[in-house]
């Protein structure tokens, strides 16, 4: 095994964690305001897209990752009016974002560039750049994201109203703090980070937006946050984790084989979080402290 | 009346996304008109469009009832998609097992069954299992939730995930025939093969694909409704739906009812793979479902969570289903994807609506 924990897979982690960074801590917002978000999947493919055809078009990664960011925001913002002014069903509204980005992105990409398969291949010179050697402008970005969310979170006026809000709305209401408004806030920070590491994967992982390519990472960035615990330096360690996970999988295809000459089936190290989780949700590794109104809709009392 | 009331919000968030829809088509410089009508009105013309509507909505009825089963108990079953996964490659398994497949392997035959079972038996064994399986697969998070309170929706997300990893292992380095490019088992031996309905009833084409299991699926919407409102058991499950603490005041163990629910609900999904793996491909083809399990929600939640919405609703997703290839086709910038787009506004909109058709 000592062959396999090597300087590239480390990197090949860092780089596999960083969109899942972002997206957690979107996450993160969100429900820690008492919003359940499964949409992080969705809102990733937006910001995907949008960023690949912005950087595309502009020849700009800066301008398109922002591009992105906007694109997520705007479809958060959708999905918070459905779940705070309706009312509607977090899971229900989150599997229709999740849904509707399966297809939308590809149905303007058909009719812009005339192939729904993928958007056009941007040049390597116009993607986020790469420093010492392989690390990315966006994993930087990521692990910087982590203090600087630790500070909100814990240390600022908006944090505390964030915990009130997503542990006692009508305590954080009687206080004199807008607790829907606080969520809608929170919903739409989400967007904005759960786009960015969709934008980091089409611009800076790879070059192109391709259909779903977000891949689940969206409901493994989730995973990573109840793993977390739902707090932000654990974040770091539990998306870390999961990269490294990805990145032995990546690694051993093929290249190492068991005593027997037979290929290491990837697929149980694939599960590894997944089964993980599960485990954690269970509480069989400590108490799993969800936000106590994650998924209520609040009702201001007459 | 009250069932005007009931069909009025599914109607309006129908409407509703035909008309977002028809904005986006404008946006991307095409024909609103023209892409509907490509959408719905190749799925009547000829018994072949209605043999294949009919093909492609029975997995979902199968998954919407799923989903509707568990909706009742209170429960969200996301993992329909896994469950239906499991359970078809399960049922390729029993297929290939007890039904004396033989392999060519590079022109040398070799024996991969235990036994050759006659069709009498090996078709409900594989029908049998499909339920088990899949039963099996959603009572898993139905446990934890009763046991441990974890939230059934992360780990039916998770479970997915697990369930399709574990069976592409499995397909990838045991029962895929060596040499095959495509990730898929061997074939199934031909007595487990299920009767397409073309050869009771002459006058559906023989190239539709269209078999006994969407007689099943029928069969499940009348059971469904009779356990969920003509039985005790299905009294007590929709009561812990209701109000859980009302029902266990009541005498009714909730987590009994969450356990029974969730295994009922994946074994519904399970039921998939008689349609794929008997009625259809005859093998189990990974990646096959596309997301089915995700649109059983959409199915159950449209269809009011009751089995003759949960047909009705099947019915309409596979128009879409089917119409989506002649949009693909015929039109000039609209690619199959609106199909998808106006299922996703749909139950955004049902949502929203849920607030209002409550009282």
């Amino acid at each position: 095994m000592s062959e396999l924990l090597t300087l590239s897979l480390i990197f090949s982690a860092i780089r596999l964690a960083t969109p899942l960074i972002f997206t957690a801590l979107g996450g993160l917002f969100s429900e820690r305001s008492g919003v359940i978000n499964i949409a992080l999947e969705g809102l990733m493919l937006v910001g995907a897209f949008t960023a690949a055809v912005a950087t595309f078009e502009l020849s700009n990664p800066y301008l398109g990752f922002l591009c992105g960011l906007f694109a997520g925001a705007v479809t958060a913002f959708v999905y918070a009016v459905a779940v705070i002014e309706f009312e509607a069903n977090q899971v229900v509204a989150g599997t229709a974002i999740n849904f509707l980005m399966l297809g939308l992105p590809q149905l303007i990409s058909g009719a812009v560039y005339d192939s729904s398969g993928s958007t056009p291949q941007i040049d390597k010179a116009y993607l986020i750049p790469d420093y010492f050697n392989s690390i990315s402008l966006a994993s930087i970005l990521a692990f910087l994201l982590i203090p600087i969310v630790w500070y909100v979170v814990y240390k600022t006026p908006f944090g505390l109203r964030l915990r009130a809000v997503g542990e006692n709305p009508s305590a954080a209401d009687a206080a004199g703090i807008n607790v829907n408004r606080l969520r809608y806030t929170a919903v739409i920070l989400s967007g904005v980070l759960a786009a960015a590491g969709g934008a980091y994967l089409s611009i800076g992982q790879s070059s192109l937006f391709t259909r779903g390519m977000s891949a689940g990472r969206g409901f493994i960035a989730l995973a990573a946050l109840i793993l977390a615990k739902w707090k932000p330096v654990p974040v770091l360690f539990a998306c870390l984790f999961f990269g490294l996970m990805e990145a032995l999988t990546i690694q051993i295809q093929g290249a190492i084989k068991l005593p027997s000459g037979e290929d290491i089936p990837v697929q149980f190290i694939q599960i590894i979080p997944y089964v993980l989780t599960i485990i954690v949700l269970a509480g069989f590794i400590g108490k799993s402290l969800a936000p106590k109104a994650l998924g209520i809709p609040y009702k201001k009392e007459k | 009346m009250k069932i005007l009331r009931e069909i009025l919000s599914p109607l309006i968030a129908v409407l509703a996304a035909f008309i977002v829809g028809g904005i986006i088509v404008l946006l991307i410089k095409d024909n609103p008109f023209q892409t509907f009508s490509l959408l719905i009105s190749n799925s009547f013309g000829s018994l072949k469009d209605i043999g294949y509507t009919l093909f492609y909505a029975t997995p979902l009825i199968f998954t919407g009832l799923a989903v509707a089963v568990a909706f009742r108990c209170g429960l969200f079953n996301i993992g329909a998609e896994g469950q239906l996964y499991v359970a078809s490659f399960a049922t390729a398994w029993v297929g290939i097992k007890f039904g004396g497949t033989v392999v060519d392997l590079f022109g040398k035959k070799e024996d991969w069954s235990w036994v050759s079972l006659p069709a009498i038996i090996l078709v409900p064994l594989c029908i049998l299992t499909a339920m088990v399986v899949g039963g099996l697969w959603g009572a898993i998070p139905g446990i934890l939730r009763a046991k441990f309170g974890s939230s059934e929706v992360i780990n039916t997300i998770m479970l997915n995930f697990v369930g399709i990893a574990l069976v592409s292992y499995f397909t990838q380095y045991h029962y895929k025939i060596p040499g095959d490019p495509i990730l898929q088992t061997a074939p199934i031996g031909e007595s487990a093969y299920i009767p397409q309905l073309n050869q009771f009833l002459p006058f559906i084409p023989k190239d539709v694909p269209l078999n006994f299991s969407f007689l099943i699926a029928l069969l499940m919407c009348i059971l469904v409704y009779i356990f969920l409102w003509k039985t005790k058991w299905g009294y007590e499950l929709r009561a812990v739906g209701e109000n859980p603490n009302a029902a266990e005041y009541g005498g009714i163990s909730p987590k009994k009812q969450i356990i029974i629910a969730m295994t009922i609900s994946g074994a519904l999904a399970g039921l998939v793979a008689v349609n794929e793996v008997l009625g259809f491909r005859h093998n189990y083809y990974d990646g096959f479902s596309a997301e089915l399990g995700f649109l059983g929600i959409a199915v159950a939640l449209l269809g009011r969570n009751h089995p003759l919405g949960v047909f009705i609703t099947a019915i309409f997703f596979a128009i879409l289903m089917r119409g989506e290839i002649f949009v693909d086709a015929f039109t000039k910038y609209v690619s199959k994807d609106i199909a998808t787009i106006l299922q996703a506004i749909t139950i955004l909109f049902v949502a929203c609506l849920q607030k209002y058709s409550k009282k």
